[in-house]
């Protein structure tokens, strides 16, 4: 994985993309900060959330066992992954069970961690990604940079050009939103009416009832779920709730956070099958896929409290110039600079914990209370470390241990300083875009020695 | 008052000013500095690298350095944080100048004089971890002659973040270069926070730039 500054790197010279993100987060960071001020017990309900998944956590072993129970029995199949290869091949099978060569997809975070559109493709079944978004990245083969906007980083005019290469070949297209939305409903509704089998992520999973719920603002989801007779929903273990009254905290604190509406437009809520309505044949796959190792680390596991709703990628500095992709994971932004290390270890995952100023904007705003710069911090207490940063922050320890040595480096440090214009070692990456004031000629404690006298 | 006074590493050893003029603003007020010679680092750069033995070592230090006084005053809200969070014990003592100031000795005039334009950048520590809230503009409105403007986005991060300065060196300067355009907008001559590490950050972009803006510590604008 290509380290996060390098990449980082690559995408802050890229002036269209600076100015799509910081056009895109900024509206939907004040419309947020708008309609999170009109409730008058937010901060109650952020600590709802947290409480009801710190207890999902604590019990999950039971949950889940409940979930499976009330989705069985209400005539949907269960199936347990222990990662992603285990889930795709349940996925692939449906498909196949079917004869289906073609399967329309929700927007889902959980199938793209898990790369499912690529396995499925190996088994020769192509899946069609119907939100409007995800379909623009697919046709474009891009992937996204954004947990909830998935192509912040297109404008409109990127996204005409891109139609008038794919799916509206030879046709007058303005790049007027509704003119765009338009060309993609067209392409997409034969998709829908044909797909023998739908493939879903979910918001969440109620273990008291067995219910399932996605959560959108286009309706193709809906379309997706209801529609074919085939549904196959893909699940990641931490995503449930206890009972169904737990949904009325999620369903306030999700929309809010996420897009800056009071209430999503679409609610997707189904339990098993349902005679004579939509799917007949329901399959859940319970993915695990890295979830259990992230569990059993005390400080680490309020990352899978996350409900995704990315408030914290657009009140980040950092996420808010590089974009999603400089994360290297499905999961950009601080909460991704947290769960991706955990998922799939640290060593596979080392520059993300640094991808922070701590500046703790991400945790004033996140719905279910993550104190993401404690994880960061966490996370790098556990990052190896190369041998001159250990050799030098030991070297350092020494120095601050102990006051003599501490007022010697200080002189040594003056005596030896070079013009401000350019540092030495790692630290001339302070100097190429920063002077550094020479040292004073007096430190604070020789000035109050000479002062006060000691 | 007999007050420690906490200078913090990188204030004692690169900008003795703040230090200096908080000793002024104190003493000014009547309250008795002292400055213990034993003190060097609180802790945060290790803990913020990822050396968290290393802080509790070093937050211990400071901990029994600076017991028995009534309060323990610093000019940076970064490092009052870092205390407040590696050290339980010494944490309820530790303030940082403005909401010592502010809220503890419920000052907002201290007698200053500032003839000059100046905008504020609320620093992210003192707004999340310190939570200074709006003692610094308290104080900022009561000194003479001093035109405050209001900095745009000022909320946002000006990308210091310690090592991140220099292990994300491209983001932390695209960070403040929008900062910076943020502070020019404004049409002011001074640029000031409450922590010397992201004026160092903003300074030196500022002064790169050849921009002509100057920035200064809060404290020493209170002890002018």
């Amino acid at each position: 994985m290509t380290s996060f500054p390098e990449a980082a790197r690559i995408a802050l010279g890229d002036s269209q993309l600076r100015h799509n993100l910081r056009n895109a987060t900024t509206t939907i960071r004040d419309k947020r900060a708008r309609v999170v001020a009109e409730v008058p017990d937010w901060e109650e309900l952020r600590d709802a959330g947290r409480a009801i998944k710190a207890d999902v956590m604590h019990r999950l072993g039971d949950y889940l066992l409940q979930f499976e129970a009330s989705v069985q029995a209400a005539g949907g199949h269960v199936h347990w992954a222990r990662d992603a290869a285990e889930a795709n091949a349940v996925v692939a099978a449906v498909a196949r069970a079917h004869g289906a060569d073609e399967v329309v997809k929700v927007k889902s975070l959980t199938t793209d961690e898990i790369e499912l559109n690529e396995a499925l493709e190996a088994t020769g079944v192509h899946a069609i990604e119907t939100d409007f978004a995800e379909l623009i990245l697919q046709l474009d083969g891009d992937w996204s940079s954004h947990i909830l906007v998935p192509a912040i980083h297109r404008n409109r005019s990127e996204i005409r050009d891109l139609f008038l290469r794919t799916i509206a070949i030879g046709r007058e297209l303005s790049d007027e939103p509704r003119e765009l939305a338009e060309t993609a409903r067209v392409y997409l509704r034969e998709k829908f009416l044909n797909a023998k089998v739908g493939v879903s992520g979910a918001n969440f999973g109620v273990a008291e009832t067995g219910t399932v719920v996605v959560v959108e603002s286009e309706g193709n989801g809906r379309m997706c779920t209801t529609l074919p007779p085939v549904l196959v929903t893909v699940l990641g273990i931490e995503k449930l709730v206890p009972t169904f009254a737990d949904l009325e905290v999620f369903l306030q604190l999700l929309p809010r956070s996420s897009t800056g509406e009071r209430m999503n437009p679409y609610t997707s809520l189904w339990t098993g099958v349902t005679d004579g309505d939509g799917p007949q044949e329901f399959h859940l796959v319970l993915l695990d896929n890295g979830r259990t190792r992230v569990l059993a680390d005390e400080v680490g596991r309020q990352a899978l409290h996350c409900i995704r709703c990315s408030a914290c990628l657009n009140v980040c500095p950092v996420y808010s110039r590089t974009g999603g992709h400089a994360y290297g994971s499905v999961y950009p932004g601080p909460i991704g600079a947290i769960l991706t290390p955990q998922l799939r270890g640290i060593e596979n995952a080392k520059s993300l914990p640094y991808a922070s100023s701590l500046c703790g904007a991400c945790y004033e705003v996140c719905p279910v209370k993550i104190d993401i710069p404690k994880v960061l911090l966490h996370l790098r207490a556990q990052a190896e470390k190369t041998v001159a940063e250990r050799t030098v922050m030991r070297a350092l320890a020494r120095v601050f241990g102990n006051a003599r040595l501490y007022e010697r480096s200080q002189r040594l440090a003056r005596f030896a300083q070079r013009p401000a214009r350019q540092m030495p070692g790692p630290l001339a990456r302070w100097t190429q875009s920063r002077d550094l004031e020479p040292m004073a000629k007096e430190t604070f404690r020789e000035w109050w020695s000479r002062e006060r006298g000691a | 008052m007999r007050i420690g006074l906490f200078v913090t590493c990188l204030g004692d050893t690169l900008f003795p000013e703040a230090p200096k003029a908080t000793v002024t603003v104190l003493e000014r007020l009547g309250h008795e500095v002292v400055f213990p010679q034993e003190q060097t680092c609180c802790g945060q750069l290790h803990l913020n690298s990822g050396y968290r033995d290393d802080a509790l070592a070093l937050a211990g230090r400071f901990a029994r350095i600076f017991d028995g006084f009534d309060a323990v005053v610093s000019p940076s809200s970064s490092c009052v944080g870092a205390v407040r969070e590696l050290s339980p014990e010494a944490a309820p003592r530790v303030f940082e100048l403005s909401e010592f100031l502010v809220g503890k000795l419920g000052v907002e005039d201290v007698g200053a004089y500032f003839p000059h334009r100046v905008t504020y950048h609320p620093t992210c520590h003192s707004l999340r971890v310190a939570r200074v809230g709006d003692a610094p503009l308290r104080l900022l409105r009561a000194v003479r002659g001093l035109e405050l403007v209001e900095l745009p986005e000022a909320e946002e991060c000006c990308g210091f973040g310690g090592t991140f300065a220099v292990k994300n060196a491209d983001t932390s300067t695209a960070m403040v270069s929008d900062k910076c355009r943020a502070v020019l907008s404004t049409g002011a001559e001074v640029c000031t926070a409450v922590d010397g590490s992201c004026l160092m950050q903003i300074g030196g972009f500022l002064s790169r730039q050849r921009t002509g803006v100057r920035t200064m510590h809060l404290a020493e604008i209170l002890a002018s």
